[in-house]
């Protein structure tokens, strides 16, 4: 490529100003994209990268500054202006139609409406093109909502490629992606690039950023706050950009370990779907403990959580809260006996999304006192109470009245939190509590967790990250197709060795020795 | 004459069709809407205004096919005020759908008698005449039942293949699906989701109407009050019935308008005679629940029917 072609900008973004009533999501953001260049935007959860390429796409209208592509003003708030001029956009949340094919979904809106026929032989000519030159292999038949998510982003890729887009724009593409499926995208960005596209690549992972990209801009509380190439910058030095200080993981000191609060012996549970459901699991939770449960997302580790949170009971087998078997077993009793949840999904049980931040704060404590007598919700308490949770958090939000949709996933995040260890809770369910945080966010929960273990409360950490188990927990236990390994202590295991019970080996004979 | 000789008979076979054509009509309409995602309960309210305004037409001197139009611009514009409350304003399909129900049935009722203050028994209008299709109506059974119709009923049949078509086949059929599956999908191709959910909801309104003018255009040739009598709701169920599929509610269609046919030819056997006659009336409908308990267990709603979509909402 000549200086010339690699030097020419094909977007640009000036000072862009974007806000939602009291938040400011950009504050006169301003960047470069050149052709055959991938560009990172890194920074945390709420940092206003996905709002910034909302505008670019027309989803949102800005409230100053505008955008240039190839040159060109682009009109705002236009979405087909931005597909017109050559961007193409990979949405964090797909806008597929589960109910349609591949095809159909590829296809939509790239042929004129008014016309009698659908040009079908030629689209399946050209989709297949694609998926041979940039090796996006998916069944251009095949449903929608039978793929994978891995396979679903493809078709995003496609969907933009088949738009002819020069530019493309991702969006956290990773977050949903297992390790193997990054490197087969990374593989596919180099390809595009090499064809001469460009990308916009937004991501808080630093690895990944470090990984891919060509340069790199730091976003900050909506603002610019750094640009730099990515040859000459490390990950500290991103790190402290992205979060405005050094940042530095919880040191973890051993846990001091007491009885076992709740205990499950012998337990099974049915299979659901493909999801497979316990099979005779044996487990303690003690007191000032933090217990890991690694293992690949889908070998039950949603059933062991239901399960502890109540929300089924075991088919055969004990379950024993301090030392006493429960026969009744419902989320109301869980609660009520100090069992506190960080659900898996925030978004989908976790909070509801239209309700205020208060309400969401009192969503397990609404139906006793203090926060309603006879039938009364006390709101002054409530909000009181949610004050407390804003302040002593960190939750970045315009007030208790804001709903909760409106905050980013780590301001959620803190929020759950908040709401899960001002009730004392004796036992804690942490199912994937830092899943899609920023790392200020992530040290921040991880922080948490350990000063509640050090109160005293049992801690069950489900993660499919094993760096995330290996740093935090005092035992781990691995968990294969519903089965659950024997109990090892910190250090007695390398990744390897529990990457070898996560695969499903050694619980033939483990099974007769688990605690 | 038991049960058998009526399912052999032509006439048992004739009525059903007659029957199942306004509700192929206004099942039509109501996959349209339904299908870009916007449920209409304004259907039976939309029946009624479609029944008189045809008829009124033509008792006013104009021509049948004229009154067909007229009925389905009646039926737009109503379909205009439907989906300007539900799509850019975003408000509850319930409700509106109830309201305009409410008003196109009090306002028809209200324009009849500013139309006709001193009329005891409603005027009849020359309606539509059989269509013998030549050769075809010979065959014996299939014959009367199928080609000597009106022609408004092989309208109905013709556009069931026509909504097939479009929707499945042409871009803006795939369009107007994504927008009942995923709005958002379709506005990040740029496209307007008001402007296909609009379209949809005022086209299927005029197929609605259509469905009622058949009622006093070609079933009966007069108009009175009560005569869509719930067919609207009907057709809500035959949707669901032909998992929003048009060729599996054509059936549905003709399915409910055979065991319509069937009760009132069973009320005059002996019977007959023992039963009360609510009992057969009933059936129709009781056989149709069951029969929507079986068909629509594993039917693909449309992801997005009854959400409101706003751009730019967070």
């Amino acid at each position: 490529m000549t200086g010339a072609e690699a030097a020419q900008v094909v977007l640009r973004l000036d000072r862009i100003t974007k806000r939602f009533d009291a938040l400011t999501a950009n504050d006169a953001v301003s960047l470069d994209l050149r052709r055959g260049e991938v560009v990172a935007l890194l920074g945390e959860n709420g940092a206003g990268k996905t709002t910034l390429m909302n505008i670019l796409f027309g989803q949102y209208t800005a409230d100053e500054g505008r955008v240039e592509v190839m040159g060109r003003d682009l009109p705002p708030g236009n979405s087909r202006a931005a597909l017109q001029a050559g961007v193409g956009m990979v949405h964090q949340h797909f806008t597929l139609a589960d109910n349609m094919t591949v095809l159909e979904n590829v296809t939509l809106g790239t042929e004129p409406l008014w016309r009698w026929r659908s040009d079908q032989s030629v689209a399946r000519a050209r989709l297949a093109d694609l998926v041979r030159d940039f090796r996006l292999t998916v069944d251009p038949d095949a449903r929608v909502g039978s793929l994978t998510v891995g396979e679903r982003q493809r078709v995003e890729i496609l969907k933009a490629l088949y738009r002819e887009a020069r530019i493309l724009i991702l969006d956290e593409p990773t977050a949903v992606l297992t390790p193997q499926e990054t490197v087969d995208l990374f593989a596919t960005l180099r390809k595009a690039v090499a064809m001469g596209l460009s990308i916009m690549f937004i991501s808080h992972k630093l690895h990944e950023v470090m990984d891919i990209s060509d340069r790199i801009v730091v976003l900050r509380h909506g603002r610019v706050v750094a640009e730099m190439a990515t040859a000459d910058t490390d990950r500290h030095a991103l790190a402290a950009a992205m979060v405005g200080s050094e940042i530095s993981a919880p040191r973890v000191a051993p846990g001091n370990p007491g009885a076992a609060l709740l205990r499950l012996s012998d337990v099974s549970t049915p299979d659901r779907g493909n999801a497979p459901g316990l099979k005779r699991v044996m487990l303690a939770l003690r007191a000032g403990q933090i217990t890991g449960l690694a293992g690949v997302s889908g070998n039950g580790q949603a059933a062991l959580a239901d399960l502890i949170g109540g929300l089924c009971v075991p088919e055969s087998g004990r379950l024993d809260l301090d030392g006493q078997t429960r026969d009744r077993w419902s989320p109301r009793v869980a609660v009520e006996h100090g069992i506190a949840r960080i659900p898996e999904d925030r978004h989908k049980t976790g909070t509801i999304a239209d309700f205020t931040l208060t309400e969401n704060a009192v969503l397990e404590s609404y139906h006793k006192p203090p926060m309603s007598r006879n039938g009364w919700m006390n709101w002054g308490q409530a909000e009181a109470e949610t004050q407390a949770i804003i302040r002593g958090y960190d939750v970045r939000c315009p007030g208790p009245d804001t709903r909760i949709r409106l905050l980013s996933g780590g301001n959620m995040q803190k929020l759950i939190l908040g709401r899960v260890l001002e009730a004392a809770p004796r036992i804690i369910l942490a199912n994937q509590p830092v899943r899609g945080l920023d790392i200020g966010a992530v040290n921040y929960v991880h922080e948490q967790l350990l000063k509640a273990r050090d109160r005293g409360a049992a801690v069950l950490l489900i993660s499919e990250d094993l760096d995330e188990i290996m740093a935090l927990s005092d035992v781990i236990h691995v968990m294969s197709q519903g089965r659950l390994s024997p109990e090892f202590a910190r250090g007695s295991m390398t990744p390897t060795d529990l990457g070898v019970w996560m695969a499903g080996h050694g619980f033939d004979e483990g099974l007769a020795h688990a605690s | 004459m038991d049960l058998f000789d009526i399912l052999l008979s032509a006439s048992f076979w004739a009525a059903a069709i007659r029957i199942a054509s306004p509700l192929i009509f206004a099942t039509l309409g109501e996959l349209i809407c339904e299908r870009a995602g916007v449920l209409n309960l304004g259907i039976e309210g939309i029946m009624v205004a479609g029944a008189f305004a045809g008829w009124m037409a033509v008792y006013s001197g104009a021509g049948l096919w004229t009154g067909v139009a007229v009925a389905m611009a009646v039926g737009m514009l109503f379909g205009l005020v439907h989906s300007l409350l539900t799509v850019p304003f975003g408000l509850s399909q319930h409700v509106v759908g109830l309201g305009v129900t409410l008003l196109a049935t009090s306002s028809t009722y209200y324009a009849y008698r500013l139309a006709l203050p001193e009329v005891t028994s409603p005027p009849k209008i020359a309606a539509f005449k059989p269509w013998e299709i030549p050769l075809l109506s010979d065959i014996p059974l299939i014959g009367p039942a199928l080609f000597s119709q009106t022609p408004l009923t092989y309208l109905a049949f013709v556009l069931v293949g026509v909504v097939s078509v479009v929707l499945y086949r042409t871009p803006l059929g795939l369009a107007l699906r994504a927008a009942g599956e995923n709005p958002a999908a379709v506005a990040a191709q740029g496209l307007s989701v008001t402007g296909l959910r609009m379209g949809a909801v005022i086209v299927g309104s005029g197929l609605m109407a259509v469905g009622g003018a058949f009622l006093t255009m070609s079933a009966f040739d007069s108009f009175f009050f009560e005569m869509v009598n719930g067919r609207g709701w009907i057709c809500i169920a035959l949707v669901v019935f032909g998992a929003w599929k048009p060729g599996k509610a054509l059936l549905g269609a003709v399915l409910f308008a055979a065991f319509d046919a069937a009760q009132i030819r069973v009320q005059q056997t002996s019977l007959g005679a023992d039963i009360p006659y609510q009992i057969f009336l009933m059936t129709p409908y009781v056989l149709s629940i069951l029969a929507l308990i079986a068909m629509s267990r594993r039917a693909e709603v449309p992801a997005a029917l009854m959400v409101p979509f706003n751009k730019g909402e967070r």
